[in-house]
């Protein structure tokens, strides 16, 4: 069953791809959406089979590569982190399938479409079966490659090529962090397989490597450059760029990949990782920090922009940011819970969202909203409710996850863990203001639109409201549902031997005990985020440009995105443009030919019209060349027998 | 059975009788080109099938040469036609015997005139190339080595672009400076061996400063081949006035001889020195990586771009090599006969668009796309498995070179695959720009789908690179034991030498 999960995705993509056109548009639609509902049952049957039954399997498929002690075996493995991560990836790509049948009805090229969809699936359900470092990044490179070819779907838009390039060069520069994470692991462990390095990891923790004359800690330098692989395709605080930008592709796709699933990879590989983590304090605070920052700056970017759906992006930033830091202070089922739950609720706000831009004929510019709530209610209604899940409001799934991971973060009692405490308690005030910000823009106030686009607004067809229940109901209860079984006291029966937490770090166990003013403390700033939201934007529609215009440059670096994109273009664009230019005009054309075959064939030329005489014929020439040589040889063959 | 027939001289030679036949029954007129293009397509394709016989009946776990042949030539002095094969050598002679009936294939409608001539060149490019591969005899392989340089450079002088003999001299001038060199040193060896037989020379041990001086000349042979930096100058020239199957087997094959010639001679022969010199070939590779990739990146015609590409491609090849490693020894070849079918379709696709448009300046195409879906995918394959995506055979040889490299040193290891970055930028930048965007230009719009016999020579291709991307044992088993060979005689002088201790100093 294990093997169908896994390759029905891929089926149909291969048939939808190739042969899309003579199948048929609905044919193919249906097929690739049929298919991933089959594997989605599928993957929900071992699920529960699992949680009943503590066996992990792994399922060998073909050895792929084999030199000296090097070797890697495709192969399928399936313990709890796999089972709980297929589950939401087959969930919600099963309804981004169905819902894509309904937002893509006007595309040209439907089967391309869902191939790739399929596509992405398959290659995300290789990363999470990996049984190793190098079918992890097979997996990897492979949902980068789908997200891609999705972020470029549209590739008649400049932009949308633009991003697709961007996104893949970004990701890469995390993917350059990675592989070297796995050859060094290799060199540590002489293996590539998670449960032999995991046995030895106790053993070899204190081996250092020496690089550029320093020595690092072979543990620490291994989880470091396998986090930066994270942080490119989580987009962390740094690498984060390409996100916002990969909203060009078509919603269904930011839904699924730049939501949901692929986003989260980083965080499903530290929590792989965790026993290698669990020998890296160094890391883990990296770790920690780096997340706590990635949370709030991406929050104080949402607040400003205009775009629905880039607003949504940052705000994934933002929350890919707690899933880190609870990683961070060693809470990996947190960051798992949290994984799981805003796989739910954000999938849900983009095809939300995605239903809003299909109503206003393609607006994406909040700006040009307004005034639609009573057209579209059912839509409104979900939008409401994806942000009381992702504000963190309780009973809704983002209030058990987002709390949890801030009071772990509390109870980690560490300095790193404070500081992302803090952030993260900001973060949730700015997070539930820009998603209520994002609700009253859109929706509420007067209409913005043409008549033309209102006259137009209409509530999208039921095969696209579908999934939105369905991922509705995710958003209400996945929350209380897998709340004991992730991160209750029991958390290890469930999880097994997937997740490793040393005995040192205490931050799960003692999150269950926190004063109640951190309990409290996020829900209370939630709530008056929402309130401020409503002043700013319903009660008083001036107050926002009178602050924007009042805290100029600030309002200006965050709606500037703090200005890393003009920092990139400067720092490597250009220059690496520069360089190139500079090494093949002065490198190669001035210096290496000139001196080189240029020089010697000027040279040859000079000195062939200083010994014109010579030239008598060309007989003459080649006659005394060839005697010449022959000397030349003679004598070295004769020095050779003499030495 | 079989291994009592001379199978590699029929291999070898099969082509040589073809190539006669097309030069002493094929005019220069419309039916003589019919005839000659017959003659051409059934040659090497009966070549390939003979080689794919070898290839099966190839033993990978007996170490040492197979089907091996020899016969006194010149009696007096010990120099033998010598020919067999190992695991190093065979993958390069089928990659050749595959290479040539798409070139051919592909050569069928855009080559106007003096085809005759043209086919027989093809063929006798074949014949060398084998010989190259299956010599087993020092000065036999030279013979093969260096006059593959003369039909390539006819086929670069008449049938090339308009700067072609430039090119073509350019292109004779690099590499006869170091096969002059290579030459002498050769001589040497025979003066002080007695024999040219390769298997008798690995044997013999010269004595450091000698192996110091033989190898700079083989390396000076070698290193023009490869190419690397800086001597790799010639390469984009020659590519870009080249004829597209020029191209194909110039990137494909020709530049593999350098790699094979490390991997044959300079390093069992002389290792010593091959470990002295490790820290500088690490160093002009590093700088060969960043350096092409950098300049690849402003290029403005897809023939350069691409070539620029080869070099930083090239790159890995010799980092793995000395990094006298198992991982990064098979690497080095896997990338190599990798390298050879994904840049050989590269080529082959660059040639598709520019029989139709007649230019290779990437500004003037955009949108392809949109006329040409099946090319796209193609060239979006070969894109990605040029970038080393996971699943493509590109991924494979460079992950081996990079996991021996940092057994070796890494350091080396850290700076060698930023290449895996910048190898993305620029192949995605030039993807982009030919392929993405709207068809607007009259030009583009017009442009012709693949025809059948586009399509059936990269589907071949195709699936070979991703066969080996997703499953690269059968090549890495075929290797195996002659890697092992190299690996151990380095690893023996490697505890022996005092030499080495100073190539151990650690070069950062």
């Amino acid at each position: 069953m294990v093997y169908l999960i896994v390759f029905l995705p891929l089926l149909g993509s291969i048939l939808s791809g190739f042969w899309g056109r003579k199948l048929g548009d609905r044919f193919s639609m249906y097929l690739t959406s049929s298919l991933l509902i089959s594997s989605m049952l599928f993957g929900w049957i071992e699920f529960i089979n699992l949680s009943n039954n503590q066996v992990d399997k792994i399922y060998p498929l073909l050895t792929w590569i084999e030199v000296g002690d090097f070797n890697v075996v495709w192969s399928l493995r399936y313990d709890m982190l796999t089972a709980v991560m297929v589950i939401v990836i087959t969930t919600v790509s099963a309804m981004v399938h169905i819902y894509s049948i309904g937002y893509m009805s006007h595309d040209d090229s439907k089967p391309r479409f869902m191939s790739y969809l399929s596509l992405f699936t398959f290659a995300m359900l290789m990363l999470v079966t990996a049984d190793n470092l190098v079918q992890l990044f097979f997996g990897w490179e492979g949902v980068g490659l789908a997200s891609y070819l999705l972020i470029g779907f549209w590739y008649h838009r400049p932009s949308a090529h633009a991003a697709a390039m961007k996104a893949f060069i970004v990701n890469r520069v995390g993917d350059f962090g990675f592989i070297l994470g796995i050859i060094a692991t290799y060199s540590i462990f002489g293996t590539v397989y998670f449960d032999e390095i995991f046995h030895d990891v106790g053993s070899l923790s204190k081996i250092s490597i020496k690089i550029f004359g320093l020595n690092f800690n072979s543990i620490e330098l291994i989880s470091i450059l396998l986090f930066i692989g994270a942080m490119g395709k989580s987009a962390q605080l740094g690498l984060h760029t390409w996100l916002p930008d990969a909203m060009e592709g078509p919603t269904p796709v930011s839904a699924l990949i730049h939501a949901a699933t692929m986003v989260t990879a980083g965080v499903f590989l530290v929590c792989r990782i965790s026993p290698i983590l669990e020998y890296a304090p160094f890391a883990l605070d990296l770790i920690t920090i780096v997340g706590a920052l990635t949370a709030i700056f991406a929050a104080t970017i949402g607040l400003t922009q205009f775009d629905i759906k880039r607003v949504i992006a940052y705000s994934t930033c933002s929350q890919l940011g707690y899933m880190f830091f609870a990683a961070g202070v060693s809470a990996y089922p947190a960051s798992m819970f949290h994984l799981t739950t805003h796989a739910f609720f954000k999938a849900l706000l983009f095809l939300g969202a995605g239903s809003v831009i299909h109503a206003m004929s393609n607006e994406q510019d909040m700006r040009k909203m307004g005034g639609i709530w009573k057209k579209i209610p059912i839509t409104y209604t979900l939008m409401w409710i994806g942000s009381l899940a992702l504000a963190g409001i309780p009973f809704f799934s983002g209030y058990y996850s987002k709390d949890l991971i801030l009071e772990a973060a509390w109870a980690a009692s560490s300095n790193s863990g404070y500081f992302a405490f803090w952030l993260g308690v900001i973060a949730a005030f700015l997070t539930a203001f820009y998603s209520w910000r994002l609700i009253f823009l859109t929706f509420h106030g007067n209409p913005k639109a043409s008549n033309e686009v209102m006259s137009n607004v209409h509530e999208s067809p039921i095969v696209m409201l579908f999934p939105l229940f369905i991922l509705g109901i995710g958003a209400v209860i996945s929350g209380w549902i897998f709340y004991e079984n992730f991160v209750g006291h029991h958390w290890h029966d469930f999880w097994g031997h997937s997740i490793y937490i040393s005995d040192n770090n205490k931050a799960l166990k003692l999150a269950h005990y926190v004063p109640n003013w951190v309990k409290l403390l996020p829900v209370l700033l939630a709530i008056i985020g929402i309130l401020t939201a409503y002043i700013f934007y319903i009660v008083l529609p001036k107050l926002p440009s009178i602050i924007a215009k009042s805290l100029n440059p600030i309002y200006k670096l965050f709606y500037n995105k703090w200005y890393f994109d003009e920092l990139y273009d400067y720092l490597f664009v250009k220059s690496f443009v520069k360089a190139g230019h500079i090494f093949w005009k002065s490198g190669d054309e001035n210096t290496i030919d000139r001196f080189g075959p240029d020089g010697i064939s000027r040279l040859a030329k000079y000195i062939s019209s200083k010994s014109v005489i010579l030239q008598s014929g060309y007989i003459y020439h080649y006659a005394f060349a060839m005697l010449i040589g022959l000397v030349v040889l003679l004598t070295l063959i004769l020095m050779g027998k003499g030495i | 059975m079989i291994s009592h027939l001379p199978i590699l001289s029929f291999i070898t030679f099969l082509p040589l009788l073809g190539a006669f036949i097309i030069l002493l029954t094929c005019s220069d007129d419309e039916q003589g080109g019919k005839n000659s293009k017959m003659v051409a397509l059934w040659t090497s394709s009966i070549t390939f099938v003979l080689s794919i016989i070898l290839l099966l009946n190839f033993n990978s776990n007996v170490n040492g040469f197979q089907f091996v042949e020899k016969s006194e030539w010149i009696p007096i002095s010990n120099i033998s036609y010598h020919m067999g094969v190992d695991g190093i050598s065979l993958p390069f002679v089928v990659l050749s015997t595959f290479l040539i009936p798409i070139c051919i294939i592909s050569s069928l409608n855009n080559i106007k005139k003096q085809i005759p001539l043209y086919m027989s060149l093809f063929l006798i490019l074949e014949v060398l190339m084998v010989g190259t591969f299956c010599a087993m005899d020092l000065l036999v392989f030279y013979i093969f080595f260096e006059a593959v340089l003369i039909p390539m450079f006819l086929i670069i002088g008449i049938w090339g672009g308009p700067r072609r003999v430039y090119s073509a001299f350019k292109f004779f001038l690099y590499t006869l400076l170091g096969s002059v060199l290579m030459l002498i040193a050769i001589f040497y060896i025979y003066s002080k061996t007695g024999t040219t037989e390769i298997t008798k020379i690995t044997k013999f041990s010269f004595s450091h400063d000698v192996q110091f001086w033989l190898w700079l000349a083989f390396f000076a042979s070698f290193s023009v081949k490869l190419p690397m930096w800086p001597v790799h100058t010639w390469l984009p020239d020659a590519h870009v006035e080249a004829p597209t199957a020029g191209s194909v087997i110039l990137a494909g094959v020709l530049l593999k001889m350098g790699g094979y010639g490390f991997l044959r001679f300079s390093i069992p022969i002389f290792p010593d020195a091959s470990i002295y010199f490790a820290p500088f070939i690490f160093v002009i590779s590093i700088v060969a990586i960043i350096y092409t990739s950098l300049v690849a990146l402003v290029q403005e015609d897809m023939k350069k771009m691409i070539a620029y590409s080869s070099v930083a491609h090239m790159g890995f090849v010799t980092i793995g090599a000395f990094s006298f490693t198992k991982e990064g020894l098979s690497g080095a070849v896997f990338q190599m006969v990798s390298h050879g079918l994904i840049s050989g379709a590269l080529f082959l696709c660059v040639g598709i668009v520019y029989d139709r448009l007649h230019t290779r300046e990437i500004s003037a195409y955009g949108g392809v796309s949109d006329v040409m879906p099946r090319f796209a995918l193609f060239f979006m394959f070969m894109m990605l498995a040029s970038v080393g995506l996971p699943g493509t055979s590109g991924f494979v040889g460079e992950l081996l070179v990079l996991i021996g490299i940092w057994k070796a040193n890494p350091v080396v290891a850290i700076f060698t695959a930023t290449g895996l970055i910048l190898g993305a930028i620029y192949m995605l930048w030039l993807y982009r720009r030919v392929m993405f965007g709207k068809a607007i230009k009259e030009e583009i719009l017009s442009l012709n789908k693949m025809n059948f016999r586009e399509i059936s020579i990269f589907v071949p291709i195709a699936i070979l690179v991703l066969f080996l991307g997703v499953y690269a044992v059968p090549l890495l088993e075929i290797t195996k034991l002659s890697i092992s060979n190299i690996y151990e005689i380095t690893e023996f002088h490697k505890n022996q030498s005092t030499i080495s201790q100073i190539a151990q100093v650690k070069i950062f």
